[in-house]
C-alpha cells in the first residue's frame, strides 16, 4: 500500500518526506527492490504480501481482501490484473466505502447532525442526501444522546444505520446510549437482538481547536463490553474499515482524526474490505516493534525515518483495531524484536497504550529484553496555544529518543 | 375524582369535568395556592375529596378529541350501551390479561420473598388498564418498549408467563436466556424491545423502532408496513431530558409512536409533585407539536379508547401522540421498598378503583360475562401462573459455556489470540475457561 502524504499545513509538511531518506537501508525483506521514490514524496509499503490474484488469507473469505494491492506500474514483479486504482482524500474514501455499502443494502442508513444537506461537516457525506434522500440521510437536531438510541432502536428492527458524531467529543453526551444499550443489550436480551451500528466520527488532537473539540474518546469507550473499536489512518484503511464495519453485525465505533482526512492516497479500484480486528504492519524490522495507531503513525513514521538515518531499524505496526487488540501480529513482532515502544495520542491515564501495555506485558512477558514504553499525550486538557499544544501530544523527536533509549 | 367505575360514566365525559362547575378554570399554576409547598400530604388528597367546590390542582382536562369520540357513540345508538364498547369476546380477553397481570405479579412477590428472585424486581399491581388497554389493541408485528416495571407489558404483548418467570428465576429457559432479569425483558418474536434499568433510555430506542416503520414504508417501499410502537414510561422519567428529545423528533418526523405516560404520581419516594414544574404531562405534547391527552388509566375501558384512537392515528401516518395516564402503583416502587412515604388514605382511594375490580362489576352489570365464566378464567390464569412457577424451577441454571455467548453477534469481535486464531475458535471458549 502507498501513502502519500499530502501537505496541509505546517505540521503536515514536517510529514512530507522533504527530508532525505536512505533507500538502501530501507528494505523489505520479503520482496526484492520494493522501495521507490518518486520526487520528494515517500511511498512506504506495508506488509509485503501480495494479495490479488492469490488466495486470501485463511480466514478472510471471499473478496476480504486485507493487505496492499501490489501497485506500481514500475513493478518488474509481474503484472498482475489489479488496475492501477484511483486517487483520492481520506474524507472522499470514506464517502466511497459508505457510498458503495449504501448501494449495496437497502437498510444502510446515516444519521447524525449535518450529515445531509450540509454534507458532513468534514464532508464525509458530501452530496448522499441528494443521492438516497432525507430519510436514509437524517439529519438530526441536535440530541446525541437520543439519535444514538433511536439508531439503536432502529438496528434493534432491522436497519443498520451509521451515527455520526459531529465530533468524537459529542459521543460524551450518548455514553449512556453507547454504554448501556449499544454495547450491552445483544447480551441482556439473549443474543435476541443485534445491533449493527456503526458510529464514527473525527476525534484526536487538531490545530488549537480547544479542549473539548480535541478529545480521544477511545480510553472512555474501550471498557464497554459487546463493542468494537478501529482507528483509520489512511485512505486505504479508512475505505476498507468502513465498509468492514457496515457488514458487521457487531456495533463498531469507527475513530476518524480531524486531522487525516486530506491524507491523499491511490487506492485499488476494486472492491476490497478489511478485517476489523487485525493490525497493519506498516515496516518490517528487527530492532524494536513500535506500536501506534491513528495520527500518531505519522509522527513514528517521520521517526523512523530519522532512526533508520542512525542506523536502527524499527518495525511498525498501526494497531488498527484498538478494541480486540490483534494479538498475533503483535506478538510475533515482540517475539522478534524483544522491545516494545507505544506511541499514541491517548491520554497516558487508562489509555489505550495502556491496557496494550497491559495485553502485551500478560502474554508476552517472556519475550521482553526491556519494559515497554509507552508515549502517550500529556494527562492535560488540550490547551488552546499552539505551542501547549505541541507539548501536549507525542513528538517524532521524542519517538527518536524513546527507541535510542530503549535500543541502549 | 370519579369513583366507581359503570357504564353509565364510560359515555359521559370525562369525569374530571362532571365533579365541578363548568366555570371552574382549569388547572392554573399561576392560582395554586400556597399550601403547595406545604403537606405533601395534606395537599395531594385534598383535592380527591370530590367536593365540588375543592381547588382543581390535580384536575386536568383531556383534549378535546377524546371525550367526543366517546360522546358521539352516545349519541348514534340508544341501544344497550355495553354494546358500544366492547364485545363479549374482547371482554374475556381484556379480563384474562388483566387477571394475568394480577397474579402473576402477585406471584413474584411470593417467589421473592421465597428466594427465588434477587434484586430489584418492580411490580405492577394496580396498574394493569394501561397494559392491557394499549397493548391489547396492538399486533404482533407492533413493538413494546418499557422500563424496568416491564413483567406486565411483556405478557400483554404475548410472552409466554413461563418464559418471564424463568427469566426471573435466572434460569436458560427464560426469554433472556436469564441474562437480563426482572428489569431487561426482551422478545424478538413478540417485538417487546426491553426492558430498561435507567429510566428514559427506552425511549429514544423506541423512537429508532418507530423510524424503521417509517423507513420500511418509504425507502424500502414495503407498502402497508404500518407497525406502531409504544413507548411505556412513568412521571419520573418526563422530567428527563431523553423524553422531551424524543417528543421532539417523533413529532418532526411523524413517527408512528404512542408515549404512554404511566403517571403513578411517585418515582420511589419523590412525588411527582415536588419534582415537576407543571405535573400536567400530557401538556408537553403540544408543546412539541402532537396531541396531549390526559386518561384515567385505572379504567381499562377509557384507556382502550383512547389508545384505539392514539394507535390509529399512528398508522394512518398523522404522528405521534403523548397519552398520560393517571395510575397507581399498589405496592412500594420495588420489593426492596418500605413504601412508608405515601399517605395511607391515598392508597385507599387508589384501592377503591382497582381496575379488575371495576371493570368484573362492568362485565356483570352489562351482562358480558357471568360469575362463572370470570371465575373460570381466573381459575385459568392461577393454574397458568403455577405452571410457569414449576417450569421455572425446573429449569437449569445458566452453565459456564453461556457467559462469553452473546457478548457479540459476531463473535469474531473477540479478537485474535496469539496463536493467529480468533478467540472464538479455541474450544475451550464456549466452556467459559478461556482467557479473554
Amino acid at each position: 500500500m502507498a501513502a502519500i502524504f499530502h501537505g496541509f499545513g505546517p505540521a503536515a509538511a514536517a510529514l512530507s518526506s522533504s527530508s532525505s531518506f536512505d533507500s538502501k537501508r530501507f528494505q523489505l525483506p520479503s520482496l526484492k527492490s520494493q522501495t521507490e521514490r518518486k520526487g520528494s514524496v515517500l511511498v512506504v509499503r506495508s506488509d509485503g504480501r501480495v494479495i490479488p490474484g492469490s488466495n486470501p488469507k485463511g480466514r478472510s473469505a471471499g473478496k476480504l481482501v486485507t493487505n496492499a494491492v501490489a501497485a506500481k506500474a514500475d513493478s518488474s514483479a509481474t503484472a498482475t490484473a489489479s488496475k492501477p486504482g484511483h486517487e483520492l482524500l481520506l474524507f472522499e474514501a470514506l464517502r466511497e466505502g459508505l457510498e458503495e455499502e449504501m448501494d449495496r443494502d437497502p437498510t444502510v442508513c446515516v444519521m447524525g447532525e449535518d450529515v445531509g444537506h450540509y454534507g458532513g461537516s468534514y464532508k464525509v457525506t458530501k452530496d448522499l442526501a441528494t443521492k438516497y434522500g432525507d430519510l436514509r440521510v437524517l439529519d438530526t437536531p441536535i440530541a446525541e444522546n437520543s439519535f444514538t438510541g433511536m439508531a439503536i432502536g432502529a438496528a434493534m428492527t432491522g436497519l443498520r444505520p451509521i451515527v455520526e458524531g459531529m465530533n468524537m467529543g459529542f459521543l460524551l453526551l450518548a455514553f449512556n446510549q453507547i454504554s448501556n444499550n449499544c454495547g450491552m443489550l445483544h447480551y441482556t436480551s439473549g443474543g435476541q437482538f443485534t445491533i449493527p451500528v456503526v458510529i464514527r466520527g473525527p476525534g484526536g488532537v487538531g490545530r488549537q481547536l480547544g479542549a473539548e473539540h480535541s478529545q480521544r474518546l477511545e480510553s472512555y469507550f474501550q471498557s464497554i463490553p459487546g463493542i468494537q473499536m478501529v482507528a483509520c489512518s489512511t485512505p486505504y484503511n479508512a475505505k476498507g474499515l468502513m465498509k468492514a464495519a457496515i457488514r458487521s453485525e457487531n456495533p463498531v465505533i469507527l475513530f476518524e482524526h480531524v486531522l487525516l482526512y486530506n491524507l491523499k492516497e491511490r487506492i485499488p479500484d476494486e472492491e476490497y474490505v478489511l478485517s476489523l480486528e487485525e493490525a497493519e504492519m506498516v515496516r518490517p524490522g528487527e530492532h524494536i516493534t513500535i506500536l501506534t495507531y491513528s495520527r500518531m503513525r505519522y509522527h513514528v513514521m517521520q521517526a523512523a525515518k530519522t532512526l533508520v538515518n542512525k542506523g536502527y531499524d524499527p518495525e511498525v505496526i498501526d494497531i488498527r483495531s484498538l478494541k480486540p487488540f490483534d494479538l498475533h501480529t503483535i506478538g510475533n513482532s515482540v517475539k522478534k524484536t524483544h522491545r516494545v515502544l507505544i506511541v499514541e495520542e491517548c491520554m497516558r491515564t487508562g489509555g489505550i497504550g495502556a491496557s496494550l501495555t497491559a495485553a502485551i506485558s500478560e502474554n508476552f512477558h517472556d519475550y521482553l529484553d526491556a519494559p515497554i514504553v509507552c508515549l502517550s499525550s500529556q494527562d492535560v486538557p488540550t490547551p488552546y496555544a499552539g505551542t501547549l499544544e505541541e507539548w501536549t501530544v507525542v513528538q517524532p523527536a521524542q519517538i527518536v529518543a524513546a527507541v535510542e533509549q530503549l535500543c541502549q | 375524582m370519579s369513583s366507581a367505575f359503570s357504564a353509565i360514566k364510560i359515555i359521559q365525559p370525562l369525569p374530571l369535568k362532571s365533579s365541578r362547575s363548568s366555570d371552574k378554570p382549569l388547572f392554573d399554576p399561576f392560582r395554586t395556592p400556597s399550601s403547595f409547598l406545604g403537606s405533601i400530604h395534606k395537599f395531594r388528597f385534598n383535592s380527591l375529596n370530590n367536593t365540588p367546590s375543592s381547588p382543581c390542582h390535580l384536575r386536568r382536562s383531556a383534549v378535546v378529541a377524546v371525550s367526543d369520540v366517546v360522546k358521539e357513540k352516545k349519541l348514534k345508538s340508544n341501544s344497550s350501551l355495553s354494546n358500544l364498547l366492547m364485545t363479549k369476546e374482547e371482554g374475556l380477553e381484556v379480563y384474562e390479561d388483566l387477571i394475568l397481570g394480577r397474579y402473576f405479579e402477585d406471584m413474584c412477590a411470593q417467589m421473592y420473598y421465597r428466594g427465588k428472585m434477587f434484586g430489584f424486581v418492580h411490580l405492577y399491581n394496580g396498574q394493569e388498564a394501561v397494559s392491557t388497554g394499549f397493548i391489547k389493541l396492538l399486533k404482533k408485528e407492533d413493538s413494546v418498549i418499557s422500563t424496568y416495571r416491564d413483567h406486565v407489558h411483556a405478557l400483554s404483548k404475548g410472552v409466554p408467563a413461563r418464559a418471564v418467570m424463568s427469566e426471573l428465576f435466572g434460569k436458560t429457559t427464560g426469554c433472556c436466556r436469564g441474562q437480563g432479569g426482572s428489569m431487561h425483558m426482551f422478545s424478538k418474536e413478540h417485538n417487546v424491545l426491553g426492558g430498561f434499568a435507567f429510566i428514559g433510555e427506552g425511549i429514544p430506542v423506541a423512537t429508532g423502532a418507530a423510524f424503521t416503520s417509517k423507513y420500511r414504508r418509504e425507502v424500502l417501499k414495503e407498502e402497508g408496513c404500518d407497525h406502531v410502537t409504544l413507548a411505556f414510561f412513568g412521571d419520573g422519567t418526563c422530567n428527563n431530558g431523553q423524553f422531551f428529545e424524543c417528543l421532539n423528533m417523533a413529532a418532526l418526523w411523524k413517527l408512528p409512536i404512542i408515549f404512554v405516560v404511566e403517571n403513578n404520581l411517585w418515582a420511589i419516594g419523590m412525588s411527582h409533585l415536588r419534582a415537576t414544574s407543571d405535573p400536567e404531562i400530557w401538556k408537553k405534547g403540544p408543546a412539541f407539536g402532537m396531541p396531549g391527552v390526559h386518561v384515567d388509566g385505572m379504567d381499562v375501558l377509557k384507556v382502550r379508547e383512547v389508545a384505539k384512537e392514539a394507535i390509529g392515528r399512528a398508522r394512518r401516518g398523522e404522528g405521534p401522540t403523548l397519552v398520560e395516564c393517571e395510575t397507581y402503583r399498589f405496592r412500594g416502587h420495588s420489593l426492596a421498598d418500605p413504601d412508608e412515604l405515601r399517605d395511607p388514605a391515598e392508597k385507599a382511594h387508589y384501592a377503591a378503583r382497582d381496575p379488575i375490580t371495576a371493570f368484573k362489576k362492568y362485565m356483570i352489570e352489562n351482562k358480558l360475562a357471568n360469575e362463572a365464566e370470570l371465575k373460570a378464567i381466573e381459575k385459568k390464569i392461577e393454574e397458568v401462573v403455577e405452571e410457569a412457577v414449576e417450569f421455572a424451577d425446573a429449569s437449569p441454571h445458566p452453565g459456564r459455556s453461556q457467559l462469553l455467548e452473546n457478548v457479540f453477534a459476531d463473535p469474531k469481535g473477540f479478537g485474535i489470540g496469539p496463536d493467529g486464531r480468533y478467540r472464538c475458535e479455541d474450544p475451550k471458549f464456549t466452556q467459559g475457561t478461556a482467557h479473554v
